[in-house]
Order: structure tokens, then C-alpha cells, then sequence
């Protein structure tokens, strides 16, 4: 065997285990959760493990309660972070968008479950579009969607940092098998690799961006639409302002492809394995796969769609959530084909993906979906 | 070797999970790509346990597949869960103490049990990298053993899905017996520590499990 | 109220408050302020507000201030305790927040014994969104959702919040009621309350409050409903925590 590098050890557990000791090593302060399948492993890990390092831990009344706990904790400069799933994840769109307006940086694993309602605990991609724009505001948030457990290790990672450094409320969007599924992963520390402690400090005393006097009073509610206004394109011009550095994609592909596969997260695995499958029986296939699914990557799809002759199919586990992500960041290439393999709530295999670009009939079938 | 795609199933309790866990922890501590998912829903205890295993020299894709190389059925209503993931080539290895022979129908399976493996299938394949091409080509064969039977008879009841992971490893190839018991003891430490026999148990019925599938092998190889 | 009386931590620029005349909320947060001057805590407190009349309060002292969201004050306050011990915390709600959309939080805390200082102000009604039905609301009294007096046959009776908490509450919690009709008792009740949080100990003050402008009362009237009938059914005092059994 090889030597490790320091710090680092080559592990094989579930992706629930992964996101807790991602947290561990990034230096997450606190957590607080409540249980909700198939999220709850992470919460059992991190309560194995973070007492040895100081770190907290409170299973809550309810989603909203460790919403504003975890929230009070970053107030006071500890990064907090919780973890949910379904209907969880619908009760911590308030606190979470107490956090979008206040500028507080959250962090929160959501592990994908079927839906609406209780559905079914064990999979989905049908928490997209309430992880990106859940709330009742503008979406101002970091949402990265992983597809395998080095990625949720090296995102959750990513996730305190961007958060505390950007102060949106950020994501680590997986799903239930990405949760329950043992695989390889590096695990390393993040200070050896150079990727540094989480930028944290006390909310209260702290200089804002555009502001000189330390915080002192911190609201969410205004009187009049114009101070909410000036609040909300000072927010907004910044979320524009971070957005190119923040975008993240995988393309695999050349120019002069017929089609162009579009998926996220678990997806996206099948996705690329059925694009290089077909790539070797010599049929042009490319495949794009957003990692930030806010900001979304909107000028590499269209690169990447450029170079696929304007022909895209979506696969993923829900009704078009991704697909409108899609169209919205296509919308100025006119999208001559748009072709779908929508499955909500249930997984999609790389044979699947596969029958679905070579079936013509289906596909053509699917250019006629409703509301074309 | 490719990639290798094995269904196990079970009744809950029956150890699937746990075997199935063991196998993939195995070829990744080999070197390997491993990737093991459970089914899991709101059951708890009582349903049928399924478990999706994937083995490869490369990346693997999606974590359940359609067609596994390799079907574990360890009770009668798993095999029936189990068998929309048979394809044409398929092996399938069931537990003939639970499951009676009839109850795996012609219709899905073809065969019955290990008296009507057609013989050629496995001739000449004793060595680890032929066994390997036995599960991969070839038509569909069904592999009967009696390991819950073996299990009670030879060493405790318990110990049942270890001679099965023993058979899967005979039957696959894609890892060692030493590689599994490496497996093993890196999972049960504690427990191994504080109980030798429960070591000795465990390891013992992977060497059934394996040495049964190689007897009838060498059986097959000489009809 | 003179210059002279605020206490040291108000904060000025904030004053005067945007209270409606006759409110409670400016005596109840004058209490707490002196309670606080007189611990000398202002280095070390942060003090959060429900949404609803409380949210008033967001600039309202020189130590850090916020608002959080309707009926998740305590959450929010917890959350930080647990994770800044040394820091002290008061959460400050109305009667709806605390006892109707947040009374899941509130008995949590106490039940928990979550080192916080909890303060709500009852005043029988939904005050900022205009004069509804609060789970304190009387029988018999007209609010907009009772337009004809609450009927306790239809919406059950007055929510009775310390007296509550006292039956899932840690023996040492600290639990009492006071009113802005007697300032000084309110103000030491308070100061127990921040006082028990130093100890590492839960508490609860609930304050009796007006709201002339959905009262529709005079400054009379307000002051005999908050006296007579609020007083009557809302004992002051400080409440016993119900015993183990032996």
C-alpha cells in the first residue's frame, strides 16, 4: 500500500458518514437536527464524534427550531450546520429564509427523499427547485449538488467556507442513495491542503460589505418598500457579483456532438457513464453535469449546447425541476430539441439513459411533451 | 474484469445487508472500485432485504442497475423480489434448505438446481480467472446450496449468510476468501476480540460456503 | 418618560420608541433595561424579538439587537446559548408567538432547562395585525376574530403560560408573572430571571400589558382591564414549579 499523505485515509462508508466528518474536518462548531430518514446518519456520526473535538450537538423539537438554533449559533460566530430531508426540508424554508434575508450563513445537508408530502423516505431529485427558490424571496442561496462521496466530503467542505465567505445560506443537495450508499472516498484535512480554517466570526461587530459602523441591530422586517428594496439589490447585486466564481459544471464532450445530456448529482453518474458508453460505439453523445445548481452555469451549458447542435435531454428523478433550470439558461439559444427522461422519484440507471438517447420514437414523443 | 452487478435478498435479519456490506468493504480494501446500496423504505423489520452490489476494475456509474451478473435469493418471497433484476445470462445462487425447488419457476430461471447446470459451464473452471468468465458469459444458471441446513448442521444457524458470501466469492471471483475474512475482521474487531470463536464460526462457514460451490464445480466439470 | 429615566442601556437614537400610546411594551423594556444596568450585563447580553408589536424593539438598546421570526425567538436564542455559553440571552415575545405558533419552543426550552431568559408580554391579543384572537384573550372579550366576546365553549379557555411550564419545567427554574402596572416588582422579576440564567438555570417572566388601540379602551378603561380582569385570571407572583413526586 501506498503511503498516505498526512492527514489523509482512504475510507469506504456511507455518504451520511462522509457529510459528518466533512463537517468534523472543515471545523464545524455545532449541529442541530432532527430526525428525519435518510438523513439521520449523519446526525448519529456527528454525535459520536464531535463531542472528542469540542464540538455541539442538540436534537431539536422540530426542522424550524434547528433552523433558528443553528442560526442563533452563527450569530454568535460558530459554524452551525443541520440536515433534512422531504418534508424537513419544506419546515426549514423559514428559518432559511430568515437566513437569505439576514445574511446568515447556514448550512444545511438536504438528503433527497420522494415526494410531496411523506412519499417515500428513500429517494428523489424532487428537492431542487425548494432547495434553490424555497421561500418567500428571491433564491439567494449556494446549492451544490454532488455525485459521489468524495464530492460530498470535498463540497460540505466547500460549503462552510463559501457560506461564511459569501454569507448566503448554502447546501449540500444529495439524495437517499447518495445518503445509504457505501463507496471510496480520500479523506483529508483541509487546513494541510492549504484550504484553510472556515472564515467565521461573530455576526454581532462585524463590518459589512458597503458599510462602515460594526452590526449592531439586525432586522428582517422594513416599513416601507424602499428600504426593503434597497436591502433586497444590495443582496442581489451581490449574489450577481459572487456568481461567476461560484458556478461549478463537469462537461465531457467535443464539438460537432448530436446530443447533449444534461443531469445532477446521483443522475449525473448515470448520465456520464451512458454518455461514454455510447461515445464508444462512436455515436457524438456529450454530457454536462451542474454541480451549482444556484448560481446555475448557464453560460457553460450554453457553450456546452453550442457544441451539441442544440440538442439537449434532461434526465432526473423529478418532473422537470432540472429541466426548467435548462430551458431558463437556454432560453436565448432557442432550443431547437429539448427531450426529457423525467422520472420523479424514482432512480434512473446508465441502461436507462442509454435506451433513452437511442429510442428516436421516445424521443420524438418527448419533444411533443406537454406544453410545447 | 469489468464490472460486476450482484443482487443479494433476503428477509430482513438474515445477515443480506451484512454480507453484502462485507463483500463490497472486501474489494475495495483489494483495490478495487466498490459501491453498496441497501434498499431501505419505512419497514423496518419483517420486508424483504435487498441489497445492490457493484465490483469494478474502473468508476461505476449509477448505484442500482437493471441486469445483475449475480442474484442471492435467501427466501422464497426475495427471489420473487429479486427476479425483475435477472437477464439473460444471469447466475442465480439460492438457499434450497429455505426455498423449495419448485418455487423457482422454468419461466424465469430455466433451470432448477445444480443437477441441471449444464456441465460445460463450468469445466475446466477450477482457476480464479476462468470462474470469473463463468459468471460473465454463458447462459443463465442457477446454483442451488443448502447453507442454512449446512449452517445448522456443521456450525451455528447464525453463521448462514457467511457460507453464502463464502459461495458468492467461489462463484464470482472478484475477491479472496482472505480478502473477506480481512474484511470481516476489520468490521467485527471488537466483537472477534472479545469472542475468538465467534472469528473461528465466521470464517469457517465462508470456507463451507466456498468449498461447497468449488464441490459441485468439480462435480459438474466431471459428468 | 424624561431623558433622566432611561436606563443606561437604551439605546437613544432609537427613542422616541415606535410604540402606540399607551402600550405596554416601553414599560416592560424599561424594566428589562434597568434590570440589566443593575447587573451590569450590557457587555455580554444579546437580546432578540419576536415578529408582531415586539418587533419594534429591534434597535431598541445599545447591545446587540435582532429580530428573528414570529413565535421562533426562543429557538434562535437557544441555538446561540448552546453554542456561546458565555453569552446571555433574552428572548422577547408576545403572547401569540410564545404561546400559540411557538409554544412547541417554549416548552421544549423549559423542559430542556436551556439556560435563557425568556420574557413575554401578554396583552390578550394580536396586536400588530390588528387586534385577533391571542390565546390569552378573555372570555367574553371582543376581539376582531371574537367579534361577539370570546365564547369559551367555541375556543376554550385563556392560556395560562407560566402555570404551564410549571408542570414540565426543572425544579429550578425560575417562573413568574408580573405586570407593567407595578414596574419595579416587574423589573426585579426580570432580574431574577437574568440572574437564573447566570446560574445555568431556565426562565420565564410573562408581563401583563396594555394595548389601548385594539382594546379601544381610555386610559382608564385600560388601566382597570389591566388591574381587574387581566389581573383576576392572571395571577402576579411567581409560580411553583410542580415537585417530583415522591
Amino acid at each position: 500500500m501506498e503511503k498516505e499523505p498526512a492527514g489523509e485515509c482512504r475510507d469506504f462508508m456511507t455518504g451520511n458518514e462522509v457529510i459528518a466528518r466533512a463537517a468534523l474536518a472543515a471545523g464545524a462548531d455545532f449541529m442541530f437536527g432532527y430526525p428525519i430518514t435518510p438523513q439521520n446518519e449523519i446526525m448519529h456520526h456527528w454525535r459520536r464524534l464531535a463531542p472528542q473535538q469540542g464540538r455541539g450537538f442538540l436534537q431539536t423539537e422540530d426542522e424550524l427550531s434547528a433552523g433558528f438554533a443553528a442560526i442563533g449559533a452563527i450569530i454568535s460566530g460558530k459554524a452551525a450546520f443541520s440536515a433534512t430531508a422531504g418534508p424537513g426540508t419544506v419546515l426549514f424554508q423559514e428559518p432559511l429564509s430568515m437566513a437569505e434575508m439576514m445574511r446568515l450563513p447556514v448550512v444545511v445537508a438536504v438528503q433527497q427523499r420522494g415526494g410531496p408530502s411523506t412519499a417515500t423516505v428513500i429517494y428523489s431529485q424532487q428537492e431542487l427547485t425548494l432547495t434553490c427558490f424555497g421561500g418567500n424571496g428571491e433564491g439567494l442561496r449556494l446549492v451544490y449538488s454532488t455525485s459521489s462521496h468524495q464530492e460530498l466530503y470535498d463540497y460540505t467542505i466547500k460549503a462552510f467556507h463559501k457560506a461564511w465567505r459569501y454569507r448566503f445560506p448554502t447546501f449540500i443537495l444529495g439524495d437517499g442513495y447518495q445518503a445509504k450508499m457505501r463507496e471510496a472516498l480520500q479523506l483529508y484535512d483541509p487546513v494541510r491542503r492549504g484550504i484553510g480554517d472556515i472564515p467565521k466570526e461573530a455576526i454581532f461587530g462585524s463590518v459589512r460589505a458597503g458599510e462602515t459602523e460594526p452590526l449592531l441591530h439586525l432586522r428582517n422586517s422594513f416599513s416601507v418598500e424602499e428600504e426593503l428594496s434597497e436591502v433586497l439589490e444590495r443582496h442581489l447585486a451581490d449574489y450577481a457579483r459572487a456568481a461567476p466564481a461560484l458556478v461549478e459544471h463537469e462537461f465531457i464532450g467535443v464539438p460537432g456532438g448530436e446530443l447533449l445530456v444534461v443531469a445532477h448529482g446521483i443522475v449525473g453518474r448515470a448520465a456520464r457513464q451512458a454518455v461514454q458508453e455510447l461515445r464508444g460505439m462512436g455515436r457524438p453523445v456529450n454530457f454536462f453535469r451542474p454541480i451549482t445548481l444556484r448560481p446555475f452555469p448557464e453560460d457553460a451549458l450554453r457553450e456546452a449546447l453550442q457544441m451539441s447542435g442544440g440538442a439537449v435531454l434532461v434526465a432526473e428523478s423529478a418532473q422537470g425541476q432540472l429541466g426548467n433550470l435548462v430551458r431558463l439558461a437556454a432560453s436565448g439559444e432557442g432550443l431547437p430539441d429539448f427531450r426529457s427522461y423525467y422520472r420523479p422519484g424514482v432512480g434512473i440507471t446508465a441502461e436507462e439513459i442509454k435506451e433513452a438517447v437511442l429510442d428516436e420514437r421516445a424521443l420524438d414523443a418527448a419533444v411533443l411533451a406537454p406544453g410545447e | 474484469m469489468g464490472r460486476r452487478k450482484i443482487i443479494a435478498s433476503g428477509e430482513g435479519g438474515q445477515g443480506v445487508q451484512a454480507l453484502a456490506e462485507t463483500l463490497a468493504r472486501a474489494a475495495h480494501n483489494a483495490g478495487l472500485s466498490a459501491l453498496y446500496i441497501p434498499n431501505f423504505g419505512i419497514e423496518q423489520r419483517g420486508g424483504v432485504s435487498l441489497a445492490f452490489v457493484q465490483v469494478a476494475d474502473g468508476p461505476i456509474g449509477a448505484p442500482k442497475f437493471l441486469t445483475a451478473d449475480l442474484v442471492v435469493a435467501l427466501s422464497p418471497r426475495s427471489l420473487r423480489r429479486s427476479e425483475q433484476y435477472l437477464g439473460s445470462h444471469s447466475v442465480v445462487l439460492y438457499d434450497s434448505s429455505l426455498i423449495e425447488a419448485p418455487q423457482i419457476s422454468d419461466e424465469v430461471v430455466g433451470l432448477q438446481s445444480y443437477e441441471t447446470i449444464a456441465p460445460e459451464a463450468f469445466a475446466e473452471k477450477t482457476g480464479y480467472r476462468e470462474r470469473q468468465g463463468a459468471v460473465e458469459t454463458g447462459s443463465r444458471r442457477v446454483i442451488a446450496l443448502a447453507a442454512s441446513d449446512l449452517a445448522r448442521q456443521r456450525l451455528h444457524p447464525r453463521v448462514f449468510n457467511m457460507i453464502i458470501l463464502g459461495a458468492i466469492v467461489s462463484i464470482t471471483g472478484v475477491v479472496t476468501l482472505e480478502q473477506v475474512k480481512e474484511a470481516l475482521e476489520e468490521k467485527l474487531d471488537r466483537r472477534f476480540r472479545k469472542d475468538p470463536r465467534l472469528r473461528e464460526h465466521n470464517f469457517a462457514a465462508l470456507e463451507l460456503g466456498a468449498a461447497a460451490i468449488d464441490e459441485k464445480i468439480r462435480e459438474g466439470a466431471h459428468r | 418618560m424624561s431623558e433622566h429615566s432611561m436606563p443606561q442601556c437604551w439605546h437613544r437614537e432609537s427613542k422616541p420608541h415606535r410604540f402606540c400610546p399607551g402600550c405596554g411594551h416601553g414599560l416592560v423594556l424599561k424594566a428589562l433595561g434597568l434590570a440589566v444596568d443593575e447587573l451590569g450585563l450590557a457587555e455580554r447580553i444579546i437580546f432578540a424579538c419576536d415578529i408582531g408589536c415586539s418587533l419594534l424593539a429591534w434597535d431598541f438598546f445599545t447591545f446587540p439587537c435582532m429580530q428573528t421570526h414570529h413565535g421562533r425567538t426562543i429557538p434562535v436564542m437557544v441555538g446561540l446559548k448552546r453554542a456561546s455559553p458565555d453569552r446571555i440571552v433574552v428572548a422577547y415575545m408576545g403572547d401569540g408567538g410564545g404561546y400559540s405558533i411557538g409554544l412547541q419552543h417554549l416548552i421544549s426550552a423549559a423542559q430542556r432547562h436551556d439556560p435563557i431568559t425568556a420574557v413575554l408580554v401578554n396583552n390578550t391579543v394580536y396586536a400588530m395585525t390588528g387586534g385577533q384572537m391571542a390565546p390569552t384573550t378573555l372570555p367574553g372579550q371582543r376581539t376582531e376574530t371574537t367579534p361577539f366576546g370570546r365564547d369559551e365553549a367555541d375556543t376554550g379557555r385563556p392560556f395560562r403560560g407560566p402555570e404551564t411550564l410549571a408542570a414540565v419545567a426543572h425544579p429550578r427554574a425560575y417562573l413568574a408573572r408580573g405586570t407593567v402596572a407595578r414596574v419595579p416588582r416587574l423589573k426585579n422579576m426580570i432580574r431574577e430571571a437574568l440572574e437564573r440564567q447566570l446560574q445555568g438555570d431556565f426562565a420565564f417572566v410573562e408581563a401583563l400589558s396594555t394595548c389601548p388601540t385594539n382594546w379601544r379602551t381610555s386610559a382608564a378603561e385600560t388601566w382597570s382591564f389591566l388591574e381587574q380582569e387581566m389581573g383576576s385570571y392572571y395571577r402576579p407572583g411567581e409560580i411553583a414549579v410542580a415537585r417530583e413526586e415522591d
